[in-house]
């Protein structure tokens, strides 16, 4: 800690030493209460640090041995053919959406939307402190999208995945002709219309519009009743963009919830593409 | 000239009288014209030498020579973005042990891995610490990314950097990803499949996503062929993930990096309270 006697020394500026008195004279004291010298005692942190983290690793490596299975072989495929772990909540996605979707928008979303935080929460407060209060809607979003969706998705799919992408616990032993007959139906075809019909297209696509219209179209209305501040200050443009982003991410838990409560397996099925 | 030497000698003997001879060689070398343009500062533990220490050494400015009083706080920082980048330097060096050793080409990738078991000293633990750091980059730049938004490090005028921040993980990823093929053995070939598998999906562009063969994608010229090098992973898969891996990648995570940290700096250091 830098005592007193060293503040009364002088305060120096950054990149040159300039003879005289300090620029920054009226501020002087207090800057010093505020700030630390960078060496040591930033320094000497991260010196500790590298030091603990690379004793970390030497143990991990010396403990584990990187994997190495057989050569490569196209011709034999693993079951159940797994991605990295950090692809697996990806991968898991796939048992409830087509691959375009699991494997390429999702992941275009998330980066997107990652990217577009600081420019939709203008929530002025908790800049550079920690503080549940004061953000809650953001803080409850992320973390469900980032521990619930992400997190847990690859703890389900790195232990509990088995052979066929089937659910086994992890003291269950793989049974590789386990089958599990299960029949999904497209939504449709619970009020008995085709799927694969204009009809039953046309019923598809409405209700997927429909979720997202009144997804976003709901919570504006509520808020413009209640005369929400908030929204005044997003405006139309940074309010659109949340919603559909977070319905889009809401879509993912619905759809699974739908599909292991219901067998549902497409709410929209077209020439082209299936949701 | 001869008057000039006369006096150096005359003063050498002086300081030897009045210092000693360990004392003459510590004064002559931390006086000498070599030691001098080395360091430009003192060693005495003074405020100015602090700050010193700080902005005449190349690798300490990427800091600047105070920061706020809770920056150095683990409780604040959790050290995630310093050791993930210490992960990628660690990375970096290991790789190029590793690169000695390895042939990225179909017939001898796998058995070079065994090499480096059975042949090469140590080869085993450097091959471990480069999978391990790998595992533990990816770890850590998620708690970073974590800590970051807790803290709401993001909010005005860090919202530029954050969005540098995101461009790193994804990089992050894909370095890892593309580094998990290099073995070549069943458990890299096929995770990589099962991933450019996904590829073949994309709306337009793979040959089955959607509207993909309206417009004349195929398995030999979709985006999966263009990032393989082919219709399947094989010999040029290894090859295009091996320079990915190791040239192309790292170079631009780099950049992206010397921008990242510099753009701290000229936001006004690490976020805190106002
Ligand atoms: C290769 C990956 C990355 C490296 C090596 C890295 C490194 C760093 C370092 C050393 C800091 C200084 C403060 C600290 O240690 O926490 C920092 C700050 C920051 N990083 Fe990263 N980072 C990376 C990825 C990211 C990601 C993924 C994000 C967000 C999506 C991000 C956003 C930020 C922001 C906004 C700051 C300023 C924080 C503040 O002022 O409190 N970075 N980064």
């Amino acid at each position: 800690m830098p005592d007193k006697k060293e503040t009364a020394q002088g305060r120096y500026r950054a990149l040159a030493f300039v003879k005289g008195e300090s620029l920054a004279k009226e501020k002087d004291s207090q800057v010093s209460e505020d700030e630390l010298h960078t060496w040591p005692y930033l320094v000497r942190k991260e010196f500790l640090a590298v030091i603990i983290v690379m004793i970390i690793l030497m143990i991990w490596s010396i403990a584990l041995d990187a994997p190495l299975e057989e050569p490569s072989d196209p011709s034999l495929t693993p079951n159940p053919a797994k991605a990295p772990w950090y692809f697996l909540g990806l991968q898991e996605m796939l048992v409830y959406f087509d691959p375009w979707i699991a494997g390429v928008i999702f992941p275009s979303l998330i980066v997107m939307g990652l990217m577009v935080i600081p420019y939709v929460d203008i929530n002025p407060k908790g800049n550079g402190y920690y503080t549940f209060k004061e953000r809650k809607f953001a803080i409850v979003t992320f973390c469900f999208g980032f521990h619930v969706l992400w997190i847990l998705l690859i703890i389900v799919g790195v232990f509990m995945r088995g052979p066929g992408w089937l659910w086994f616990w992890p003291w269950e032993e793989w049974d590789s002709h386990r089958i599990v007959a299960e029949t999904n139906y497209d939504l449709t075809q619970f009020i008995g219309i085709d799927s694969k019909s204009l009809l039953g297209s046309i019923i598809g696509g409405g209700i997927v519009t429909i979720y997202f219209f009144l997804g976003m179209t709901v919570p504006y209305l509520l808020m413009k009743m209640r005369k929400s501040q908030m929204l005044e200050k997003l405006g139309t443009i940074r309010y659109s963009i949340v919603a559909f982003l977070f319905w889009s991410m809401l879509g993912l838990p619905i759809k699974m919830v739908l599909k292991l409560v219901l067998h549902l397996k497409y709410i929209w099925v077209t020439p082209w593409f299936n949701i | 000239m001869s008057n000039k030497e006369g006096k150096e000698k005359l003063n050498i003997r002086e300081l030897i009288k009045a210092k000693g001879i360990p004392g003459a060689i510590k004064d002559l070398t931390l006086n000498s014209q070599v030691w001098r343009s080395f360091f430009r500062h003192g060693l005495e533990d003074t405020p100015k030498t602090r700050m010193q220490t700080v902005i005449s050494n190349s690798f300490l400015h990427l800091h600047p020579a105070k920061v706020k009083r809770h920056a150095p706080l683990f409780k604040y920082t959790w050290c995630m973005g310093g050791i993930t980048f210490f992960t990628f330097l660690l990375l970096t060096i290991t790789c190029v042990f590793l690169m000695f050793y390895y042939h990225p080409n179909v017939r001898d990738a796998y058995w070079d891995m065994k090499g480096l078991e059975y042949h090469v000293p140590f080869g085993l633990l450097l091959r471990n610490l480069h999978r391990w750091g790998a595992h533990l980059m990816v770890i850590t730049v998620w708690f970073h990314m974590f800590r970051v938004f807790m803290t709401g490090s993001y909010k005005p005028p860090r919202e530029f950097n954050w969005g540098i921040g995101v461009v790193l993980l994804v990089f992050t990823l894909l370095l890892s990803f593309t580094g998990y093929l290099l073995p070549w053995d069943q458990l890299g070939f096929w995770a990589v499949t099962v991933g450019t598998n996904m590829a073949r999906a994309t709306p337009g562009l793979g040959h089955e996503g959607p509207f993909g063969e309206m417009l004349g994608m195929t398995a030999y010229n979709d985006i999966r062929f263009a990032l393989l090098g082919g219709s399947m992973v094989g010999g040029n898969a290894l090859l295009r993930a091996y320079i990915w891996h190791c040239v192309g990648l790292p170079l631009i995570v780099s950049a992206f990096l010397i921008v990242h940290f510099w753009r701290i700096r000229k936001d006004g250091g690490i976020s805190g309270k106002l």
